[in-house]
Order: structure tokens, then C-alpha cells, then sequence
């Protein structure tokens, strides 16, 4: 069987592409496109642990792949919102480049 | 080794190696569009990972909705808003290197916390039909999240119809 680590190793390097892509990208649908995959990361992450680790006596639980289910929720909701707002500021401002979008910046 | 699990291997490392690579290309490809169908690609190698974890429930629902609703959504609105994206312009804005380096050292960290802590494992033993079982846990055991989620999910739907619209 794979050792757990693998797939632990995976999803940290999979959350940093994200977290590099969220942070370094100049395009606002880029930077959603980061977030989405630091949620996947943490989505093997749920589903490793599930596979791999046995929480309590009972013989087996989905308790892993139903959180994992739940972030896919959130993660559709928070694209939908993320675009609403990205389309909205292209309206308003004609740019998705996120550092021309500064206006709450102190 | 038995021929099995050699191939569970060799299916692992090629899911992760299209996960990782399709990952590597969403953060450095120039163009948003072939960025956003790198990112779908990598959703594939993520579902497949999925299913050497033998989730399969999970792996179908991340083709439905990670690369059915979410990705499709991503290049609506990529459609949506490039005109104005120049295309000599880089990708990466003036704080790449400071996120580079946080990504690096974020790694490193989580690199040694998975390889130095003594994980229990103790693999669970599959036995007979998993779908009918995430159904009856949805709605017994954690019926209060998935009704609060429908919710979520229309509220989420109406907000973003009033902030998108005209």
C-alpha cells in the first residue's frame, strides 16, 4: 500500500502551487483559479486521512469523504461569488488586473 | 510486491504527476484561458488520486462539479473580462518573488511535519456498498450540515446574481 506520506506530500505541494498562484498571479480570475487548488489540496488531504487513519473503534466511518464533499460545496459557492464580483469590478473599472483594483488600500 | 500494488504505484505517480504538472502550469502559463484548461486538468489528476484512495463517490462528484460547474464557470468569466488583458503584459505581478518564497518555505515546513510525525495509520477495511451509506449519513448523522449547505448554496446563488447583475 502507498505510505500515507505520499499523498501528504502531494497535497503540500499542490496547496503551494495554489497559495504561489493566489498570491504571485496579476489576472483576478487567476487568483480564484489558486484558491480553488489549495482546496483541492485539502480535499486529499481529507480523503488520505480517511483511507488511512481509523478514528475509533467503529468499523468504518465516512466521516472524511463527507467533510470532503462539504468543501466541494463551499467550493462552488465561492467561485460563484468570487466571478459575481470579479465580473462586477470589470464593469465598474473595466480591468481585472488586480493591482490596479486598490482602492481599499490604506 | 505483488503485481497489484505495483500498479496502484505506477497509477498513483501518474495522477500526480498530472495533478502536479497541471498545478505548475496554472501558476506560470501567460494566457488565462490555457491556464484555466491546465486547472482542469489537474482537477482530472486530483479525481483520479481520488480513486486509488478507492473514494469513487468523491472522484465522480469532483468531475461533476470541479470540472463540470467550477472550471466551465472560470472560463465564462474569463470570457467574460479579457478584452482589456493585454497580452505583453506578465503574468505575475511585482510581488511574485516574496510569494515564491513564502510558497517555498510553506512548503518545506509542511514537507517536514508529514515525513517527521509518527502518523497512526491503520488502513480501513472496505466492505460492501460505500454510496448507500454517504446517502444514509447525509441524512441522519449529518443532515443539520447538508440542510445548512442547500442554504448556503442558494444564498449563494442569489448573491451572486445581485452583484453580477447590471
Amino acid at each position: 500500500m502507498i505510505p500515507l506520506q505520499y499523498y501528504l506530500l502531494l497535497a503540500a505541494a499542490l496547496f503551494c502551487i495554489g497559495l504561489f498562484t493566489a498570491l504571485a498571479r496579476r489576472n483576478a480570475v487567476a487568483v480564484l483559479m489558486g484558491i480553488e487548488l489549495m482546496l483541492n489540496a485539502v480535499n486529499i488531504n481529507l480523503i488520505a486521512f480517511w483511507r488511512y487513519v481509523k478514528p475509533s473503534a467503529a468499523v468504518w466511518d465516512l466521516t472524511g469523504q463527507i467533510f470532503a464533499l462539504f468543501v466541494i460545496t463551499l467550493a462552488a459557492a465561492e467561485a460563484a461569488i468570487g466571478l459575481a464580483l470579479i465580473i462586477a469590478i470589470y464593469r465598474s473599472r473595466d480591468t481585472v488586473n488586480i493591482e490596479d483594483v486598490d482602492l481599499m488600500k490604506w | 510486491m505483488t503485481t497489484e500494488q505495483a500498479l496502484t504505484f505506477v497509477a498513483f505517480f501518474i495522477f500526480a504527476g498530472i495533478t502536479l504538472f497541471g498545478g505548475i502550469l496554472v501558476a506560470t502559463m501567460r494566457n488565462v484561458m490555457h491556464a484555466a484548461l491546465c486547472m482542469m486538468m489537474c482537477f482530472f489528476g486530483v479525481a483520479g488520486i481520488y480513486i486509488v484512495l478507492e473514494a469513487g463517490f468523491i472522484a465522480a462528484v469532483q468531475v461533476l462539479v470541479y470540472i463540470g460547474a467550477i472550471a466551465v464557470l472560470i472560463l465564462f468569466a474569463i470570457m467574460l473580462t479579457r478584452g482589456l488583458m493585454s497580452k505583453t503584459l506578465a503574468p505575475a505581478n511585482s510581488q511574485w518573488i516574496a510569494g515564491g518564497a513564502i510558497a517555498l518555505l510553506l512548503f518545506i515546513a509542511l514537507a517536514f511535519v508529514a515525513l517527521g510525525t509518527n502518523w497512526p495509520v491503520s488502513p480501513i477495511q472496505i466492505t460492501g456498498d460505500m454510496i448507500p451509506k454517504i446517502g444514509v449519513e447525509l441524512m441522519t448523522t449529518y443532515v443539520l450540515p447538508f440542510e445548512i449547505a442547500s442554504l448556503l448554496l442558494l444564498a449563494a446563488l442569489i448573491g451572486a446574481i445581485v452583484i453580477a447583475r447590471e
